[in-house]
């Protein structure tokens, strides 16, 4: 069974008028449980608004998605996924404690329990002496952890990440990414990943999906072996510098056809 | 703490200066004001216009009118107390209706495009044109037993000047939660009702002190000019127009009910600071972007 399908879905903005956006064209995906996918392109190539499909956040103009053999409103119903954005977006009026419980006030668990959680969340992300501090106290990487532990608390099956490590400084960062993988095997979560890196990418995932713009497709798809042990010696192998090669000359070609083609219209590249 | 003691000495500084500059132009200034080209320009230093400081203090402490037993600084007070009183009426019906427009406008845009322009212009309505249709209105009012008060007209004024800065202050600040933040509260499949009260008002906070500070000063403005201009007896307002009748023999006394309106603005300002306070202590101390 598998735990995500994107069946021949598009996403067309501003349908019929001269603003139309072909920001996803006849996308297929599947991604079975517990794997790590990350999706890299350049900017425009729709890796985000194929994030909020998933995420339900957006309709998709035709195809369809199901998370969990579910529709996606249904799995964003009864909050089947976690979700993460670049800014961690923690609410600066609650501790980071209440940060992590507010998925779960939202379902209606009563305080005992989400407090439980909350606690074990802390634990997870190695941050239990913080709970009664708030998000404007910390530094980003630990904000960025307390969103993840907040993503994570009602025990989704599956993990949205929008950029997560984006706004942070390189160390932070693959520090961040050992945590994510950590975290992750621990609780056999499966992970959309968002990125711009092409490392980051090749570090965390078992596939990366290669997207190019105009319209915005997949347009490969990128096995990296790394397997499921991975540490900071990953970083120096072999296997690893071989697929970073071949997820930049994938992302090449898109941006080599990309570029071509707005030398022939004469468009303004964003 | 050092911040409080620092603030504490620069309010007594500010108020000896303020005494100091007026007590000083009392000694230089030209006793019958000063007139360049025909137009009195520089305000007269004599005592009829600008009575020593001791003597407005110490006006406090004799009689209303001559032979009474009632000393002036009770009488400025229970005035003060009264206008008070309808200034939080006005105050919280203000930020009811304030509050109340503010979440309708941004649950519904029709409403806000529809709305906005004439709350706009509802603040162009001069104040003293209203308080008398306002008073008439409430004097025809019959809704079975409930008999209107000649005082709610007053509070309806300040009602009428505190709603307006609430509904704009709050409006902004509704609006203010950043789009991440909505959108992670769509992925929770969270009800207008739970992003209102969890996410929102919470949000709307830092721009909702402010107007409430504004509404604050808009209520007592509204309700002492009700008091002046429809002749409310009680209130501050009322003792304003009376002593200033009696400015040529007793010029010290209107000062007296000038200082207790003075009083009135700042405690309703104080009662909002302390709210803000309350409601911002666990906030960042600088506002992030």
């Amino acid at each position: 069974m598998s735990a995500l399908e994107v069946v021949s879905t598009s996403k067309i903005f501003n349908q019929g008028t001269a603003k139309q956006v072909d920001a996803l064209v006849d996308v297929n995906l599947t991604v079975n449980p517990g794997e790590f996918v990350s999706l890299i392109g350049p900017s425009g190539c729709g890796k985000s608004t194929l994030l909020r499909l998933i995420a339900n956040l957006l309709e998709p103009t035709s195809g369809s998605v199901s998370v969990n053999k579910k529709t996606a409103a249904q799995a964003r119903l009864d909050q089947d996924y976690g979700m993460a954005f670049q800014q961690a977006g923690l609410f600066d009026w609650r501790t980071v404690s209440k940060n992590i419980e507010l998925p779960l006030e939202l379902k209606g668990w009563d305080k005992a329990k989400r407090e439980a959680r909350a606690k074990e969340m802390l634990e997870l992300v190695k941050l239990p002496e913080f709970a009664d501090l708030y998000p404007w106290q910390l530094s980003g990487g630990m904000q960025q952890r307390i969103a993840i532990a907040r993503a994570l608390a009602a025990h989704p099956q599956l993990l949205l990440m929008d950029e997560p490590f984006g706004a942070l400084d390189e160390m932070t960062r693959e520090y961040m990414q050992g945590e994510l993988l950590r975290i992750c095997g621990e609780t056999s979560t499966t992970v959309v990943f968002v990125t711009h890196s092409i490392p980051e990418a090749v570090y965390l995932s078992n596939r990366v999906i290669v997207m190019s713009p105009r319209p915005g497709r997949i347009t490969a798809v990128i096995d990296v072996d790394l397997g499921s042990k991975r540490n900071e010696d990953t970083r120096a192998a072999d296997g690893f510098f071989r697929s970073i090669t071949a997820v930049r000359e994938a992302l090449r070609g898109t941006h080599a056809e990309h570029a071509a083609a707005n030398a022939v219209r004469g468009v303004e590249d964003r | 703490m050092r911040r409080i003691a620092y603030r504490s000495s620069m309010f007594v500084v500010a108020i000896v200066s303020v005494v100091a500059l007026w007590e000083f132009y009392k000694i230089v200034g030209p006793q019958d004001g000063g007139k360049f080209f025909g137009v009195s320009i520089l305000p007269r230093a004599n005592d009829t216009a600008m009575p020593h400081v001791w003597t407005m203090l110490s006006r406090y402490n004799r009689p209303e009118v001559r032979g009474s037993d009632t000393k002036i600084w009770s009488v400025v007070l229970s005035g003060t107390l009264f206008s008070l009183r309808l200034s939080l009426v006005g105050f919280f019906m203000g930020t009811t209706i304030g509050v109340g427009l503010a979440v309708l406008m941004s649950r519904f845009k029709v409403v806000q495009r529809g709305l906005l322009p004439y709350l706009v212009m509802s603040q162009t309505v001069p104040l003293i044109a209203l308080a008398p249709l306002v008073v008439s209105w409430g004097g025809k009012l019959e809704i079975g037993s409930f008999v209107w008060p000649r005082w709610l007209s007053a509070s309806i004024l300040g009602t009428f000047l505190a709603f307006f800065p609430i509904a704009v202050g709050t409006l902004r600040g509704l609006a203010s939660a950043p789009a991440a933040a909505v959108e992670l509260m769509d992925s929770y499949a969270a009800s207008w009702k739970q992003t209102l009260f969890k996410l929102r008002f919470p949000a709307a906070v830092p721009f909702m002190v402010p107007a409430f500070k504004l509404g604050a000063s808009g209520a007592v403005v509204g309700v002492v000019v009700a008091e002046i201009s429809t002749g409310l007896k009680g209130g501050i307002g009322r003792l304003i127009i009376e002593y200033a009748r009696e400015a040529t023999g007793d010029p010290a006394k209107v000062f007296t009910a000038v200082f207790g309106a003075a009083a009135l603005g700042i405690t309703m300002s104080g009662l909002v600071a302390l709210s803000d306070v309350l409601l911002m202590r666990n906030r960042p101390k600088e506002t992030s972007a």
